[in-house]
């Protein structure tokens, strides 16, 4: 396929490019003309492609090539950077009206996957504590009412509907009232879907935004969108003014370039992504997986990670050394913690300590907790020096008070202090296993699921 | 966010340049120059026609430029409408219809428009006076059985189904059974939406079509792929792996109403020698039209 032969001439391209220095343009050039490539592939607009590798260039000419990299792997590193600040941060986050029901609004084209996601948001945020109201605002295509109640049915959510009222605006303002007498503090509204170009639709829309003041409209999107995505998108923004985007039907095979349009075109967030047709198959949108997705070809993608690890090898050593560090204290537990949020995935920088191969697995995916994380910051900074170089003088009523200072439970500190052993166990394990050769077992540090 | 601003005014520019520089050459003030060609590439990549096919196309045209097909600016355009017209055009002969009931299957990715199409496509048969049967074999997706059912009650279609969750290969055989004792002209069966990279579901179309061979040989007569305008290069993939699951004999191309110009059938019919049968141009059910190759091409170019 097409692809095969990119990669092959990327690596081409890579060969010709050896040596040290700057970045001259003709490295550059020459590597993103192959970038260029593989983003038309992946349906990233033909313009948005044209500025990003414009942006990308003038960005990259004259760079100090990094150590341990090629100059074709810098440029590299450099499109997927770009391309991740592009994507914006993780943000998958509601905006939660102070004065209930905060009202969600999901508008896009016919089939981008509306009011199936209209019942995964609905499940998630029901989830989450909330008390979602689900809106059939589909007048228009057949059954589309019934499809939502039987989600409604299926989650046991309640599902708002008029049968007899072909009138989506006064169906959301019933129902955003109905949510207020009825204590739902989430109301999710599901559109029909709509051509961008049908004024009288889209008036519609401006309608109901006008009548209910949602606190989100959401712009659904199918993964699959090819060029066209730029005049959609802008023009659903230009009339709505969008919140955010959620990306449908990402667990196909599509390269997914209408992200980066979208985004380009909207400077929406992303917020979530839809993965299979379950009710609960909606993930947080990951802007650097979606720049690895659209680069697409798997050999490129090695070559970032590799770029990558040699950058971090250097701070990965230098943590490797703090973890072995005979008298470990509660100081160097907290630079720990703060280090590894700093380096990303722990799988991966273990990945890079010779011998954890086996535990690296173990701890394949596994995610941060940021709140815990920040729990044990708190804790460990409400502790005395004293107490942090010498965790065994911290009794009772000095618990209580580092809980209070932290504003955690005692529980917490005495869990911290238990891991704070754990952790400074395996580190003697670690260093015995490094002379004689075994291998690790599991352990699990506090801010990991 | 300057890039952001920055864009915006390109897209603005792409949209006008190519109109602009085309009138500019009727007038006879334009050369074919590199950037014209550069636009003309634009063009197409921004149809979706996607790169390989592009590039094919962009080769022709330097090729047409060398040995004197196209001589002046003007010769452009028609020339490459010829080519892609040529790619659209199918000279496969339909399948002489076989006595008893037409059998026709529709398969796609979520949402691209099967049971709208089918709502349509029965419309169409039911005018030429043919007895139409429809199969409700979306047992999937939610309310997706009565949304037929609203689409044969609309077309005064028949209808064959089962509850929400049932064998949709046992929907097939009790509908192609009832197609045969009821003497009707066409059976056009539904299926649930879903990823052709989901393989234990095209493993289930797989046995749908079986099922239907078994019982009337030959069938399903016809097995139409409906795409979305709106997809891009995803379209190759879809069209490849459905094709291998159900031997597809065509595409429905819908929602060409939009802006979308649906240029990735032009690489499918290259590629993979797939031809469009029947574009969607709206909701409705008479939003339906055979495929035209020429008038295909000309939109490709044209502004909407
Ligand atoms: N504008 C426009 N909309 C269309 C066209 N064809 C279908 N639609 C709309 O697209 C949406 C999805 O159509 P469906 O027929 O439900 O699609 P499907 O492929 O059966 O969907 P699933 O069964 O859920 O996979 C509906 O809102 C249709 O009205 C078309 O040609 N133009
Ligand atoms: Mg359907």
């Amino acid at each position: 396929m097409v692809f095969e032969g990119l990669s092959e001439k990327l690596q081409q391209t890579f060969k010709k490019l050896r040596g040290k220095g700057k970045l001259s343009e003709t490295d550059v050039t020459e590597a993103l003309r192959d970038v260029r490539l593989a983003l038309l592939e992946a349906d990233v607009n033909f313009r948005v492609v044209k500025d990003f590798i414009a942006r990308v260039k003038e960005r990259a000419i004259g760079q100090e090539v990094l150590q341990s990299l090629t100059p074709a792997q810098h440029v590299i590193k450099i499109v997927h950077d770009e391309l991740t600040t592009l994507m914006g941060a993780t943000q998958s986050r509601i905006t939660v009206s102070s004065r209930p029901p905060t009202i969600i609004m999901l508008v896009g084209l016919q089939g981008a996957g509306k009011t199936t996601t209209a019942g995964k948001l609905a499940n998630l945020l029901k989830r989450q504590g909330k008390r979602p109201l689900l809106v059939a605002a589909d007048v228009y295509r057949p059954a589309a009412i019934k499809q939502l109640q039987v989600l409604g049915e299926k989650l046991e959510i309640p599902v708002y509907v008029q049968e007899d009222n072909k009138n989506p605006v006064q169906i959301a303002k019933a129902a955003a009232d109905y949510a207020l007498s009825h204590a739902r503090d989430t109301v999710i509204i599901d559109t029909a879907g709509r051509l961008h170009i049908n004024e009288e639709l889209m008036a519609e829309l401006r309608n109901i935004k006008q009548t209910v003041k949602p606190h989100e409209i959401l712009f659904v999107a199918d993964a699959m969108t090819g060029q066209d995505a730029v005049t959609v998108a802008e023009t659903f923004n230009n009339e709505l003014g969008l919140d955010g985007v959620i990306l449908t039907k990402l667990d196909g095979d599509a390269r997914g370039g209408a992200a980066l349009s979208i985004r380009a075109v909207t400077g929406r967030p992303i917020k979530f992504a839809g993965m299979g047709e379950k009710l609960d198959a909606l993930e947080p949108f990951h802007p650097d997986r979606m720049a690895s997705r659209i680069l697409g070809m798997g050999d490129v993608m090695s070559l970032i990670e590799k770029a990558q690890n040699s950058i971090d090898l250097e701070q990965a050593k230098e943590m490797e050394r703090k973890l072995r560090k005979e008298d470990f204290t509660l100081d160097d537990f907290l630079e720990q913690l703060r280090q590894v949020r700093k380096l990303g995935p722990l799988d991966q920088i273990l990945g890079m300590i010779p011998g954890m191969g086996s535990l690296q697995k173990k701890l394949q995916g596994a995610e941060f907790d940021e709140k815990e994380l920040k729990r044990t910051e708190a804790i460990i900074c409400s502790m005395t020096k004293k107490e942090r170089r010498d965790p065994s003088i911290i009794n009772g009523s000095r618990r209580k008070r580092i809980a209070i200072g932290s504003g955690t439970r005692v529980q917490d500190v005495n869990r911290l202090l238990k891991q704070f052993v754990e952790a400074r166990k395996m580190m003697k394990r670690l260093q015995e296993m490094q002379k004689s050769g075994k291998k690790p077992s599991g352990f699990k540090l506090p801010f990991m699921h | 966010m300057g890039f952001f601003d920055s864009l915006k005014k390109g897209l603005e520019k792409t949209r006008k340049g190519f109109t602009e520089k085309i009138e500019q050459l009727i007038i006879g003030y334009a050369e074919i120059d590199d950037e014209f060609l550069d636009d003309l590439e634009a063009l197409l990549l921004t149809a979706d026609v996607g790169v390989p096919t592009t590039n094919r196309l962009m080769s022709d045209v330097r090729q047409g430029i060398k040995n004197r097909s196209i001589n002046s600016p003007e010769d452009l355009r028609p020339f490459l409408k010829n080519r892609i017209r040529e790619i659209l055009t199918n000279d496969a002969s339909l399948p002489s219809a076989a006595a008893g009931p037409q059998v026709m299957m529709i398969v796609g990715v979520n949402g691209v428009g099967k049971t709208t199409t089918i709502g349509k496509l029965s419309h169409y048969y039911k005018e030429n006076g043919e007895k139409v049967l429809v199969a409700a074999g979306d047992t999937f997706r939610a309310a997706a059985i009565e949304q037929l059912e609203i689409w044969a009650r609309r077309t005064g279609s028949e209808l064959i189904k089962h509850t929400e969750g049932a064998d949709p290969a046992a929907v097939a055989f009790d509908a192609v059974q009832a197609a045969k004792a009821r003497k009707v002209d066409r059976l056009i069966i539904d299926t649930a939406g879903r990823l052709h990279t989901k393989s234990n579901l095209m493993e289930e179309l797989k046995k749908i079509h079986r099922v239907i061979g078994r019982e009337i040989p030959g069938a399903p007569h016809e097995t139409l792929l409906v795409l979305d305008a709106t997809t891009g290069q995803n379209a190759i993939n879809q069209a490849k792996l459905f094709g291998e699951a159900t031997n597809v004999t065509g595409v429905v191309l819908t929602k060409l109403d939009g802006t979308a110009k649906g240029g990735v059938v032009v690489a499918i019919k290259h590629e993979l020698g797939l031809p469009v049968k029947w574009i969607g141009v709206g909701e409705g059910m008479n939003d339906l039209r055979p495929f035209q190759a020429e008038d295909f091409a000309e939109a490709l170019f044209g502004d909407k």
